[in-house]
């Protein structure tokens, strides 16, 4: 009893001198640096203040007294680098000057690059393995101290990964510091991307990985890195077939389940709801590529016309293509951008080409090679035999070739038929029928579609999947299970509280569902496109920051819903039928006039449209549009277009004729911000067939209007309204007359 | 030790101070620390051998002869006047010790020498008692150097008892990644705490800002603050479980907050925000705590220690084993003047600060109100000690469990608490653990039944003295888990009362709550009561790495 009292604490006093509380952690192998023991308010679980990550990039500031003489300090020790840089000087004591600069300023870049110099030129000159590993070893401790000092310092980082690839040194040290510093700052994706980089060096198991991410995400769920980490290795343990990992449903439905621990304990915290993202992905998106629409569709009975001028009612109008040589298109599309349609991969039968003579063409316009729509063209001779109808059949899947960007194959060989009957009058009235009338866009002009809804739903391919059925079956219940229970465990989240990124999840939810709905046989069809539309109106109410991105999917499920029957497409079918025009008197108008929307999709249920009216609409794009083959007659005025390269698609629309863009904002905008979506806008489509400079020299405007030169060069429109647009003065007019060749009408006036 | 015959007692000298303060326990030592840091001279003397009084830890053997020396045995004081007038120009008050434990009771379950060795173990008097990380002693423990001798350890986890219908431990969700791991939460449960949790945070996040107008979205409303603070969690919406757990596994609520006889024990529910944000602010204020609360490596007993090492260091004087017999009051003016020691010696001092552990009647010549009055405002608290092998849970060593009010028994009104520290706190030999139970009540019966039930749920108690707590628990064998063996335990009662008096200063006894926040708060203003015009330790000590922290010569050790 004597013995102890206060003189036991004795000894334990000495070690800690500052004033801070001793915490002794039970299973405290390691002592932590000295400053971690402070009081540590910013590793407090401050959820409310998680939104940034909140550790700015930063070296800690030197005192104001001090500072004087370090920067001295550190000016020498540069000079003398740079000169010992420049003499090539790679002695002990040049290495040590570069190792006190990092040590001061890790951030010098070409201190470390000297030191790769430096290193390079001993190691060439040692061959003593243990003397290597010696100067190795000594690099990673500058690495180390440097890191220390700024633990996100790239370049630092950086030396370290080189001198590991140098091989000799064991990696164990490695994961010892970098626990270290995923204490210090768990989220530190520099920490992250090294710890991939030594587990791949060490070809660590997967699964321990995994195991650390889940440690890490049990002590702070708010660490988007780890949920990053972990979706990678499990794309990979799946991908592997790792036992365990086989059962790839098993294993992303146990995901769902913890991925819900975050999510329902903190609708706030961000890293949940993107990894939920994307095991959503993971669950709906087949990897390999599918059909999902074609023109024409499988079974269809078309009427090739060579041209306009026809008696109205003779030929059922859905069906009847116009062409002025004979000029027939085959458009495949898919649910993602595939690469390698070719001769090769597509084979097509029927009595006019050779098959390998067909050439495929992307229709895309970045000239990445891979596009989700693919194009060729078949030609017909003018022959009078109206009778015949020819056989036309595409085969694909056959061999494999379509990929996708991530290297999957399209695997379901497949096939579809359709028939194209000729018809044609004789060449005298064909060229007086050439002299076409101007289109009018004015309401009065269309009639309500009166005709039968069969010749609609023949040439709509809704259920283009029956082409192949194998790969339908893959909705498994398992999907469907798993998206249900999904939907029904966010309606209960969000019974709880309003959430923007709940409302957002559950419509990409319910969206998913009626996706996934689709691919089932009719009938069990039950969409939630009303509900999702309120959702994305509520969001964009609550969300202003992200308004535009809510239009545009708001816009994408008004386009599905328009789309998804026979029915609801017919309601938006006019026949044009303006007083004046006898000439496109059988033209069937598709008409999305005042929808307000601001992007275009499912356009794979509009490749038969010929003349289609998205006027008044709030429209700042048309991607898409380019699948849209048989295009004739587009109208696009009064829209929200910014500018020319907004209207690149149109490029790809070789039938088009008739384009109206005017009162839309182009040339209103001095920066124009498609730039900033696509990498280079454009620029691809000069050179090849275009010699620019050429035409430059000529002409001033050329060089001003060089994007709608490059736009409307290749089109043969007749008729062209740029009025109301900032950009349509004289000299853009006097352009476009010279571009256009076979322009009619500019704006309603006749040209030439 | 009581054998006080033989002992010769050194002379003290000098012979006056500042400041002498009776008694080592945690109050007594923290206003000796701060009354020698604020340049006081300060004598400090205990009768025992040892630090802490009744905040010591001690070995088995002795804590159980402190606990029978200290056994309230006697019916009732004499009433007679103990001033005695020896003739000195002093009136002389004897004092008569006050015994705080009552119903003792020390059951061996194996034989006393697989016990050995006693000396390893350090048994706290005053238990279950923790420190909150972010709370005001921890703060002060910094502030007055006191941390430089100690060293602690976080309890790994909260349990709680009782809500999950089936008589499982539930361990308790009590920060963001723990409600993330819990599994036995549903998931709307887990949104509608952390919700609360949220509310909380943001409450005093907006009252941090200024009070901003701004951000009052975030405040709770001044009218919730002062209404009960169940009817506020009924506002919230919250299910009974998740109330269970916020009131009295993480507020650590004494008191059942349902039951309208202890109405007078509803919280406020800015007593309880409070609270929680205490714990909040705990969880990660000091990277190795895990959890929100710390213990200290040997023992609870350790804090006086410290303290009075503190008070060394500036200069105060240690005498242990020295009695006190009598306070000298001026004939005249009957002020307070001094104490008489055992040995005869008298002493003088300005002021005299005491343990709760004395009776003393003054002359009835002094007002009423000076003579020292005992208020017996809380009842009484029952503690429990077991000595057990192994672990109530196999992967942790150190944690808390609680049993909230109707969880053992429809009769339980008070929450109990256990908490199990194992032998990485150098409390108890390697492969056994410590657990202290305390249970507030109005009577000794009634605690100790609390008590028994509770130690039932944790263990089956091989002799059942009562029957009725234990039939409800004995299903718990069929799930398989190894229970611990209890291999030893002892009940007791400790009386709860405030002393006060004016000529005498008083320390608060041990409370019945689990930490030592309400104790320092009585003792900051008992200190500031005695020199209004002292800060308590106005200098953090940052810089005191000096050491002349070697106890005084004068020390009888």
């Amino acid at each position: 009893m004597e013995g102890r009292g206060v003189l036991k604490s004795e000894s334990l006093r000495r070690s800690y001198v500052t004033p801070v509380l001793c915490v002794v952690v039970v299973a405290a192998a390691a002592t932590p640096p000295p400053r971690s023991l402070c009081p540590s308010a910013p590793h407090r679980e401050s959820v409310a203040k998680e939104k940034m990550h909140g550790r700015p990039r930063k070296a800690p500031k030197p005192d104001d007294e001090a500072s004087a003489a370090k920067a001295a300090q550190l000016q020498t020790l540069q000079v003398q680098l740079l000169q010992n840089h420049h003499d090539k000087i790679y002695t002990k004591e040049a290495l040590e000057i570069c190792a006190k600069l990092v040590e001061v300023n890790p951030e010098h870049y070409t201190a470390w690059n000297y030191r790769k110099l430096a290193v390079e030129s001993i190691l060439r000159s040692e061959t003593d393995a243990d003397a290597i590993k010696a100067i190795l070893t000594q690099e990673l401790r500058v690495a180390e101290s440097a890191l220390r000092r700024n633990f996100k310092c790239y370049a630092a980082w950086y030396h370290r990964k080189w001198v590991l690839n140098k091989g000799f040194l064991s990696l164990d040290h490695e994961f010892r510091l970098l626990d270290q510093f995923q204490k210090l700052d768990s989220r530190n994706f520099h920490a992250w991307n090294y710890r991939r980089h030594v587990a791949a060096l060490k070809n660590l198991s997967l699964e321990e990985e995994l195991k650390f991410t889940t440690d890490m995400i049990d002590t702070n769920f708010s660490n988007y890195s780890a949920w990053h980490n972990r979706s990678v290795l499990l794309s990979d343990l799946l991908k592997q077939k790792v036992q365990g990992y086989s059962h790839r449903e098993k294993v992303l439905t146990e995901e769902y389940e913890l991925v819900h621990q975050a999510i329902f304990t903190d609708p706030d915290d961000q890293s949940g709801w993107f990894y939920h993202l994307w095991l959503l992905d993971q669950t709906v998106r087949p990897d390999s590529p599918v059909l999902t629409a074609s023109w024409p569709p499988e079974g269809s009975e078309l009427v090739l016309s060579f041209e306009h001028n026809l008696s109205g009612g003779l030929l059922s109008p859905f069906r009847t293509v116009y062409s002025d040589d004979g000029v027939f298109p085959i458009v495949l599309c898919f649910n993602q951008a595939v690469g390698g349609v070719n001769a090769s991969t597509v084979t097509i039968v029927y009595m006019f080409n050779k098959n390998e003579d067909l050439s495929w063409m992307p229709l895309s316009t970045d000239n990445s090679g891979s596009a989700q729509a693919w194009v060729t063209y078949l030609n017909f001779p003018d022959v009078k035999d109206l009778s015949q109808a020819y056989p036309v059949e595409v085969r694909f899947g056959h061999s494999q070739g379509i990929v996708t960007s991530s290297g999957c194959h399209y695997c379901c060989p497949s096939q579809f038929a359709f028939t194209v009957s000729l018809h044609s009058f004789n060449l005298e009235h064909s060229e007086v029928a050439s002299n076409v009338e101007m289109v009018v866009w004015k309401d009065d002009g269309f009639n309500a579609y009166g005709g039968p809804i069969m010749d609609l739903s023949s040439i709509v391919s809704f259920d283009q999947l029956k082409i192949d059925k194998e790969c339908l079956q893959k909705a498994s219940s398992w999907q469907s299970e798993t998206i249900s229970n999904e939907i029904a465990l966010f309606r209960e989240l969000l019974s709880e509280i309003d959430c923007k990124i709940g409302n957002l999840t559950l419509a990409r939810l319910l969206m998913a569902h009626d996706a996934m709905m689709s691919y089932q046989p009719s009938q069990q069809k039950k969409t939630h496109s009303k509900e999702v539309l309120d959702l994305f109106i509520g969001l964009m109410k609550m969300d202003p920051c992200h308004y535009r991105y809510y239009k545009d999917e708001h816009s994408l499920v008004l386009m599905e819903q328009v789309t998804s029957t026979s029915d609801s497409l017919v309601r938006h079918c006019c026949q044009y039928d303006h007083q004046i025009s006898s000439g496109l008197h059988n033209l069937i108008c598709f008409r999305l006039k005042n929808m307000s929307l601001s992007r275009i999709g499912f356009i794979e249920r509009l490749l038969w449209v010929q003349m289609l009216d998205l006027s008044h609409n709030e429209l700042r794009s048309i991607e898409g549009l380019e699948a849209m083959q048989l295009l004739s007659c587009l109208n696009l005025s009064n829209n929200k277009l910014r500018s020319l390269t907004a209207l690149e698609p149109l490029r790809l629309l070789k039938s088009l004729k008739v384009l109206d863009i005017s009162y839309n904002e182009i040339g209103a905008h001095s920066i124009d911000t498609t730039r900033y979506l696509c990498a280079s806008p454009l620029s691809h489509a000069v050179g090849t067939d275009w010699n620019i400079n050429e035409d430059v020299n000529n002409d001033d405007n050329v060089r001003k209007y060089w994007e709608a030169v490059v736009i409307f060069k290749g089109l043969h429109l007749t008729q062209l309204d740029v009025v109301g647009n900032a950009i349509a003065d004289e000299r853009f007019r006097l352009l476009l007359s010279k571009v256009l060749p076979c322009l009619k009408w500019l704006d309603g006036e006749v040209v030439h | 030790m009581a054998d006080s015959e033989n002992v010769s007692y050194p002379s003290i000298d000098p012979s006056t101070f500042d400041l002498i303060v009776v008694g080592t326990g945690l109050p007594e030592s923290v206003i000796a620390a701060a009354a020698s840091a604020a340049g006081k001279s300060v004598l400090h003397l205990d009768a025992n051998p040892f630090y802490g009084s009744h905040f010591s830890s001690l070995t088995l053997d002795n804590f159980t002869s402190f606990l029978q020396s200290n056994c309230d045995t006697s019916s009732s004081s004499s009433m007679e006047d103990d001033t005695v007038n020896d003739g000195t120009e002093y009136n002389l008050v004897n004092l008569k010790p006050r015994r705080l434990y009552s119903d003792i009771e020390i059951s061996y379950l194996v034989s006393p020498e697989s016990l050995e060795p006693l000396r390893k173990f350090n048994l706290d008097l005053a238990g279950p008692r923790v420190l909150f990380c972010a709370d005001s002693v921890v703060d002060l423990i910094l502030k007055s150097g006191a941390s430089h001798c100690l060293e602690f350890k976080s309890i790994d986890a909260t349990f709680i008892y009782g809500i999950d219908g089936h008589g499982r431990l539930l361990s308790v969700p009590d920060t963001r990644a723990a409600i993330f791991k819990d599994r036995s939460l549903g998931l709307a449960e887990k949104n509608q705490l952390m919700r609360f949790f949220k509310l909380v945070q943001e409450h005093f996040g907006s009252e941090g800002a200024g009070g901003d107008r701004q951000e009052e979205s975030g405040r709770i409303s001044d009218e919730d603050l002062e209404s009960p603070f169940v009817e506020f969690l009924k506002k919230q919406r919250l299910p009974p479980k998740i109330k269970s757990i916020i009131l009295y596994a993480i507020a650590m609520a004494d008191y059942d907050q349902d039951s309208p006889e202890v109405s007078n024990n509803l919280l406020k529910t800015k007593d309880v925000v409070q609270s929680l944000a205490l714990y909040h602010s705990s969880v990660g204020r000091f990277q190795n705590a895990m959890g929100a609360m710390i213990y200290p490596i040997y023992g609870q007993g350790e804090l006086p220690q410290a303290f009075c090492r503190r008070a060394a260091v500036k200069g105060a004087l240690y005498v242990m084993r020295m009695p006190v017999t009598s306070v000298l009051l001026d004939k005249e003016s009957r002020h307070y003047k001094g104490v008489r020691l055992a040995s005869g010696q008298d002493l003088f001092s300005h002021e005299l600060v005491m343990d709760p552990c004395f009776t003393v009647r003054l002359p009835s010549l002094l007002s009423p109100s000076s003579n020292l009055q005992y208020e017996n405002t809380e009842g009484k608290v029952a503690r429990g000690i077991c000595i057990i092998r192994g672990s109530i849970n196999p992967d942790l060593s150190n944690l808390l469990v609680v049993f909230p009010p109707r969880s053992l028994c429809t009769e339980q009104v008070t929450s109990v608490r256990a908490l199990q520290l194992g032998s990485n706190m150098a409390v108890c030999p390697s492969g056994l653990s410590v657990l202290y139970l305390s249970a507030l009540c109005d009577d000794a019966a009634q605690g100790r039944e609390l008590l028994r039930a509770a130690m039932n749920v944790l263990f089956p108690l091989p002799i059942s003295k009562n029957s009725e707590s234990s039939t409800s628990v004995e299903t718990e064998g069929a799930e398989g888990e190894t229970k611990p063996i209890l291999m030893w335990n002892s009940i007791y009662v400790q009386e709860l009362s405030m002393g006060s008096s004016e000529a005498v200063n008083i320390c608060p006894m041990p409370d019945g709550t689990l930490d030592y926040r309400k104790l320092l708060e009585s003792t900051v203003k008992l200190f500031q009561k005695i020199y209004p015009e002292e800060e308590i330790f106005p200098h953090s000590v940052t810089e005191d790495t000096e050491d002349n922290g070697d106890l005084p010569s004068e020390m009888p050790e």
